[in-house]
């Protein structure tokens, strides 16, 4: 018989305690209002009632949240991956004057904490009209200097010989980039993806400063505001607390090698 | 996000393929104007922008009023701001080194092929992607005094019902517990990637010359960690420090002010109180520290790297 290792003395344990708070929120979010509201209150459901969803979704605004997340995030990412993988290819192959000063300075923006940047944000984006649109939320988050480095680093990376053929065959650049470099180039896609759906779908600051009207609202706001708004009524908030986190959750979840690569990414490049 | 400036490497082949090499530069400049044009017309004009705020006075609607050194006077007397950083020193100097001694500890414990080890780290690195405002509220809740599961269990264990964030001297240090739950998941992943490059011949070797299970981590694990850890408190000390989203779902600064950190007070003071001009004296001051910090660090982890 193969012996168990000792390990998981500690490891069930922790993992446990990680877990423990989600669980808990998951099993909130199916209590009746009665048990969740008495005191003290149950620790575990007696029936799954899903109360607490129906509220939510039979809110007008709870679903049009979900929508403007979503609109920021597909947005976002899309253009990350364009203007990212157009930007990051530049910087590795094509030589012309300027390229490595503007991108040091590019790479220099990255140590610029966000709340130097986001009084004068707020008043460009004023001057533009975009104040309290999804637009003054897309915007700031259609590239990030993260984004266009991660492409160069890929792409430098990749053997030069791939693209020669086709350049002697007289193809563009833009055709190279589309038809050759980027069908190789799934993992720098993917965590340019993954960084990008996290940064805009878990962001709350700068909703919170662009956006003031309750129907442009993103689903993070709208959730502490919603809080705020029925703290009394737990079930609801917990059941729009994983309407919320689902979507990271999920992908998390079905892509976790990419997640990790990516996550992992970030700190060693360095 | 400061961690990618670092080095870059430079391709020694970056040029173009014979023949070809003229008309590039139009090309090039058309595929990184978009972005350029974005990230630079959004950080540089906003960091000038800001430093010239810093010195008026303004209410983000009324045209700006010239003061001189008057906002940083008054920041250095005001005893709101004091509070502010004192909080965000005490939370930066629990949440960094205790997610990083914790995330080293358990990357080590995961770091072997036993049953189950792939559920372990998926449950440990989940908190991770879980928003900031999905954990406070979350949290609001099993910390409520009255209809929380925590206050709840304590009444069965026949412990004392406490306060939780309503109780001054507990909400910071929530926070920080909070904080560790989510942001520890990091470090574990970043740790793990970086125990794969430890070689495994040089604890092979180290066993071989008799070290024990600790001598192996003390004199090969944890030099070899180096970088990486030094790379982890950098970027953990920089998102503390910017601590808000957090604190915002949560205890909005209070109980009493006793979590409003620095990156609350210059919100508060922007978009609340609009003294616009105020608040960037206080943007300014916190970015210089971290610019001061990283600079450290970077040198520091270079003459490491150098070694």
């Amino acid at each position: 018989m193969k012996r168990i290792s000792g390990w998981h003395l500690v490891l069930a344990p922790l993992a446990v305690l990680f877990a423990l708070p989600l669980v808990w929120l998951l099993v909130s979010s199916v209590m009746s209002n009665a048990e969740i509201n008495r005191f003290p209150p149950a620790l575990w459901p007696h029936a799954i009632k899903l109360d607490g969803y129906r509220y939510v979704l039979g809110n007008a605004l709870f679903p049009r949240w979900f929508l403007n997340s979503f609109i920021v995030s597909a947005v976002a990412v899309t253009a990350n991956l364009v203007l990212g993988s157009l930007g990051g290819y530049a910087f590795a192959r094509i030589r012309f004057a300027g390229s490595k000063l503007v991108l040091g300075l590019m790479l220099a923006t990255m140590v610029i904490p966000f709340q130097l940047t986001m009084i004068p944000t707020f008043l460009v984006m004023k001057q533009l009209g975009l104040i309290d649109t999804l637009g003054a939320l897309i915007v700031p988050s259609l590239v990030t200097p993260l984004s266009v480095f991660l492409f160069r680093q890929f792409f430098v990376s990749l053997p030069r010989e791939l693209e020669e053929a086709a350049w002697i065959d007289g193809c563009g650049r833009l055709r190279i980039l589309v038809s050759i470099v980027l069908p190789l180039a799934r993992p720098a896609l993917s965590t340019v993806a993954v960084l990008t759906f996290l940064a805009t779908w878990n962001d709350l600051t700068w909703p919170l400063i662009a956006i003031n009207s309750d129907s442009t609202y993103t689903l993070q706001l709208g959730l502490t505001t919603f809080q705020g708004q029925h703290h009394t009524q737990w079930s609801a908030v917990m059941a729009g607390n994983v309407i919320t986190v689902l979507p990271v959750l999920l992908g998390f979840l079905l892509a976790q090698k990419a997640f990790i690569r990516s996550l992992a990414s970030t700190g060693l490049k360095g | 996000m400061a961690s990618v400036v670092g080095t870059f490497t430079v391709d020694p082949r970056s040029r173009a393929p014979k023949g070809r090499a003229r008309g590039e530069g139009a090309t090039g400049w058309a595929f990184v104007s978009p972005s350029v044009l974005i990230i630079l017309g959004l950080s540089v004009v906003p960091v000038l922008w800001s430093l010239l705020l810093s010195f008026q006075v303004n209410d983000l609607v009324s045209p700006s009023e010239w003061v001189g050194l008057a906002n940083y006077k008054a920041l250095v007397k005001d005893p709101a701001f004091g509070s502010a950083v004192s909080h965000t020193l005490i939370y930066t100097a629990l949440y960094v080194p205790l997610s990083v001694v914790a995330g080293l500890g358990i990357a080590i414990a995961l770091d072997r092929k036993i049953a189950f080890i792939g559920l372990y780290r998926t449950l440990v690195f989940v908190p991770f992607v879980v928003s900031a405002a999905a954990q406070g509220v979350l949290f609001s809740f099993v910390l409520d005094p009255e209809f929380g599961v925590a206050n709840s269990l304590l009444h069965k264990l026949g412990l004392p019902a406490q306060g939780f964030f309503s109780d001054p001297g507990q909400a910071l240090y929530l926070l920080v517990a909070i904080s560790l739950w989510s942001g520890t998941g990091f470090c574990v992943i970043v740790y793990l990637a970086g125990l794969q490059g430890v070689s495994s011949e040089l604890v092979e070797a180290a066993r071989i010359d008799g070290a024990g299970r600790w001598g192996v981590l003390r004199h090969v694990t944890l030099p070899a960690l180096a970088p990486v850890t030094i790379f982890l408190l950098l970027f953990q000390t920089i998102n503390a420090l910017q601590v808000f989203d957090l604190v915002f779902v949560t205890t909005k600064g209070g109980p009493l002010g006793s979590t409003t950190v620095i990156v609350y007070f210059i919100w508060e003071k922007a978009f609340k109180t609009f003294t616009a001009g105020y608040s960037a004296a206080a943007a300014y001051t916190l970015a210089v520290a971290l610019l001061v910090i990283g600079g450290a660090l970077q040198i520091y982890r270079r003459r490491v790297a150098a070694r």
